[in-house]
């Protein structure tokens, strides 16, 4: 996020488009609550009627994977009335000319003939944002989990450069983050472009500094994403190393995923139980988790937090920092002699120029977010206050693209997937504490009611859905929060894999998967059976 | 010390500043007066409903309640003496005289002594004011989290008022008034059936107990005392603050930190509720590797780490450094993400290392 959670406060139009954050963030979704209960105005773009709706002040309920049509037309809305900042564009972006001669052409009823909105909304919501003194945009993976995620999010910063909406409170540009530390994941170098702190591998003075630090020249080129990983399994990727990821649950294409994982000559996994993803395993290690491992974790907002350790993990348990350095250890590889979690942060922060002002004791209170350039530095709670790190916001010129794929004649539907409140993922967890299947004890369907007449299906029965790649059987819920010709489902239950299903496309810069996008078949099922079992 | 524009008040004879704005009782409580409050939770709007929080000021006819009373420029202000300890402690009998019991759990919430404590502290009463009671509890409600004990509620509202102004959800609303008040749903049903999102906020704003932790409360037999340990939640990327509540090596519940600076006092069910996969009898207790047979079998971290490394080595002997690729996780620690890419990177020179970001 650009702005801290606080800012959620401050707002007067909040723009939400693609995160069902009731569900996904609720803490972080109060926030917003509190600020529409001090009069800001809301926007919800969304196919479904998510919770957020029912705060909001108007739904665009676009069409899934219409996303940069609808944010062309409301920047043609924008720049026509003039609700630009023209200071912020003069002293602060580039590109600004091309960008307001390129949306001339995208029109709100342009726009509506992709997305389905009524130009009338797009025309409203344009002006409700462009007249804002604090408009703040927040998205989640509705926005990014296409093959234009990319294009999804130069367009909001688009919007947001040209209302001049960035570094200042109850502004930005503020994506939700959906694991507890995938920032940190990323802040950690975990990623195949960059090193700790994102310094680019493909800078020789980085490349000298690693060398320098670890005592070994590392590759200038990039690494390879999860995604190509997988296509190459078997063949160029012949092991794995998997670290807390049930990757054949959570992933797409299931199939392929399956295929990959087995076609490797050996798989290493760490993990808190056996998951489906460990079963394939050559060799799978017992890792420590939430309440037993100290460490730290960063937040949705760049907050570094400790975590600490209230309780002994089961058996011979252990944390993932102590199961990788001693497997690196065994492999010959030097530098992975450490005792705790303290001495791999603090060479974290000395690596890092994000967390350079950062060390154990200083995050023991997690009050810093990152950067924290250098020590006494007070953390940076809002980015880009003062100017952007590139040194201007550059407006970039998008164009709509339909999804990877698109209905027709034999894939009708659109299948659209996500995560609901009280189970998380693929449930290692959430299944497996008490209480939760009282709320939520199986996968649904949501089918909007006039659908399941039409289709010839009930309330309640099960269907069979099936897209390009596979199928699954799954009961129908009849319900008005699904569009017509729009169906939703998470991905939680192992009993309904729906990444059997999805997987038609991938973002081409970040090998995103378009998750939120999958034509679908559906047809009556007779048996009320299901396949596979679990949690 | 008196400021140029003359902004202070007189707290118990000492001359203090104050912002505009500020109530009496923040004024006090930052020169910790300790005035004593039921129905007070600071993220809450002023309620006055207890009555507790009574100061004098001179010139006044009558005690006013310090949590609704602005400071004003040059107030006289008395936070305790005989009267308002008397008063004070009247109204704590007419309060528990009310209530079924005194002594909840500490399990059952975060706030859950503040009765209590006050009780002891002005040894009050309990049966002096005995007859009519209010609150009917509500045992018919099934729901696994939250304990709906009206019989022990205070009419205090913290929890109808801390789900309209944290949460937002209006799920809990008030019946009645006097002896017939009661804490509610909308048509009186189950928390299910509501709007509720068992956040479990109410849990832990109630003074009394009334409304209970049922997750922790399985644990009211564990003889050891409760521990706990600052953290934060495992779950989405909020990153709220919590506190881990243990007993021995039992994990028995969970509590939002009041002072998170992410959540403020806040969790959702997941945060709040779903942590007993921690010790779930599925939990791995040792390394496994696949033997001769294609089984994944028990085995000593020697072995397993042994193993480990001579698979992998070989994919890499024999394919090269680039045949070997790192996933690292989303749900662990920075310090395990952190060995993960240097894994490959010091191990191997390349950077053939991923999270789940994409998927």
């Amino acid at each position: 996020m650009s702005n801290p959670l606080r800012d959620m406060e401050k707002p007067d139009v909040i723009f939400c488009i693609g995160t069902n954050m009731t569900e996904c963030h609720p803490v972080a979704a109060t926030r917003l609550k509190k600020a529409i209960a001090n009069g800001a105005k809301m926007i919800v773009a969304d196919p479904r009627e998510i919770g957020l709706v029912e705060h909001a002040d108007m739904h665009l309920r676009l069409r899934v994977g219409s996303d940069a049509a609808l944010l062309l037309g409301m920047a043609h809305v924008i720049a026509r009335e003039g609700l630009i900042d023209e200071g912020f564009l003069a002293e602060r972006t580039t590109e600004a000319e091309a960008f307001l001669e390129h949306v001339k052409e995208f029109t709100p009823e342009w726009a509506s003939a992709i997305c389905d909105v009524p130009p009338e909304l797009i025309e409203q919501a344009a002006l409700l944002y462009g007249r804002a003194d604090r408009g703040a945009i927040y998205y989640t993976l509705g926005i990014t989990e296409h093959i234009c995620g990319v294009d999804n999010v130069q367009s909001l910063c688009n919007l947001a450069l040209m209302t001049g909406n960035v570094g200042r409170e109850g502004t930005g540009i503020n994506p939700m983050r959906g694991q507890n530390n995938i920032q940190g994941a990323g802040d950690v170098g975990a990623i195949p472009n960059n090193y700790p702190g994102f310094q680019p591998v493909t800078d020789p003075a980085n490349q000298a500094k690693f060398e320098e630090a670890w005592g070994r020249k590392i590759d200038i080129d990039k690494g390879i994403t999860k995604v190509r990983a997988l296509e190459l399994a078997g063949d160029k990727i012949r092991a794995m190393l998997i670290d807390g990821e049930n990757t054949l649950v959570t992933d797409p294409d299931r199939e392929h995923c399956e295929h990959a994982l087995k076609s490797l000559d050996f798989l290493v996994v760490c993990d808190l139980f056996m998951t489906e993803t460990a079963e394939l395993a050559d060799v799978v290690f017992p890792a420590s988790g939430f309440a037993e491992t100290d460490g730290t974790q960063t937040n949705t907002e760049r907050r570094v937090q400790r975590l600490r350790r209230a309780t002994p993990p089961p058996g011979e348990a252990k944390p993932d920092w102590w199961i990788v350095s001693r497997l690196a250890q065994r492999m010959g590889f030097h530098g992975f002699n450490y005792s705790e979690a303290k001495d791999v942060f603090n060479e974290l922060c000395s690596l890092s120029p994000t967390y350079a002002g950062l060390d154990w004791d200083r995050v023991e209170h997690g009050e810093y977010q990152w950067p924290v350039p250098e020590e006494g530095h007070p953390g940076t709670p809002r980015l880009h206050e003062d100017g952007f790190i590139n040194g201007r916001g550059i407006f970039k010129l998008i164009r709509y693209r339909d999804p990877a794929e698109t209905v027709d004649d034999e894939y009708p539907v659109w299948l659209t997937t996500g995560r609901r409140l009280e189970s998380y993922h693929s449930r290692t967890q959430t299944g497996r504490s008490e209480g939760i299947d009282y709320l939520l004890s199986e996968e649904v369907l949501e089918v909007h009611p006039d659908d399941v007449a039409a289709w010839g299906v009930e309330d309640g029965s099960w269907v069979e859905m099936a897209s390009r790649r596979g199928a699954v059987t799954i009961k129908v819920k009849a319900t008005a929060r699904s569009p017509r010709g729009t169906v939703f489902t998470s991905f939680s239950f192992n009993d309904v894999p729906v990444n059997v299903l999805t997987g038609g496309g991938y973002d081409p810069i970040t090998d995103t998967a378009e998750l939120k996008v999958c034509p679908v078949r559906i047809q009556p099922h007779s048996s009320a059976q299901k396949t596979g079992a679990g949690i | 010390m008196s400021d140029e524009t003359g902004r202070t008040i007189f707290l118990d004879g000492e001359e203090v500043p104050f912002d505009i704005g500020e109530t009496i009782f923040q004024v006090a409580e930052r020169y910790r007066k300790d005035i004593p409050t039921l129905c007070y939770d600071d993220r809450l709007e002023a309620f006055g409903g207890c009555r507790l929080c009574v100061v004098e000021i001179e010139g006044a006819r009558t005690p006013v309640a310090s949590c609704t009373t602005m400071a004003e420029p040059g107030m006289r202000i008395t936070t305790k003496s005989g009267s308002l300890e008397m008063h004070r402690r009247v109204l704590l009998e007419m309060v528990v005289s009310e209530n079924r019991e005194v002594d909840v759990d500490e399990l059952s919430g975060y706030a859950s002594q503040e009765m209590k404590n006050l009780v002891d502290r002005y040894s009050a009463r309990t049966g002096r004011f005995a007859g009519d009671k209010s609150g009917v509890s509500r045992p018919d409600d099934p729901n696994p989290f939250i304990l709906r004990d009206y019989e022990n509620c205070i009419s205090c509202y913290r929890c109808v008022r801390v789900c309209a102004e944290q949460e937002g959800d209006y799920a809990i609303s008030i019946m009645n008034r006097g002896f017939e008040t009661q804490i509610t749903t909308e048509f009186g049903g189950l928390l299910k059936d509501s709007s509720c999102t068992f956040c479990g906020q109410c849990i832990q704003t109630c003074p009394t107990g009334a409304l209970g932790d049922l997750k922790a409360l399985r644990h009211v037999e564990v003889e050891e005392p409760i521990e706990k340990t600052r953290s934060v939640c495992t779950y989405c990327g909020v990153g709220c603050a919590l506190d881990i509540m243990t007993k021995g090596d039992q994990v028995v519940g969970i509590q939002p930190a009041m002072d998170g600076p992410a959540n403020e006092g806040a969790l959702c069910v997941k945060g709040q509720f779903a942590f007993d996969f921690v010790h779930h009898p599925d939990r791995l207790k040792t390394p496994f590797i696949r033997d001769d047979h294609g089984q994944l079998v028990p085995a000593t971290w020697d072995q397993a780490l042994d193993k480990a490394a001579a698979g992998l080595l070989e994919a890499v002997n024999e394919h090269g450094r680039h045949s070997l690729y790192a996933i690292a996780s989303g749900r662990a620690p920075n310090e395990a993400g952190f060995t993960m890419q240097k894994f490959v990177r010091a191990g191997l020179g390349t950077s053939y290392i991923d999270n789940c970001s994409r998927a």
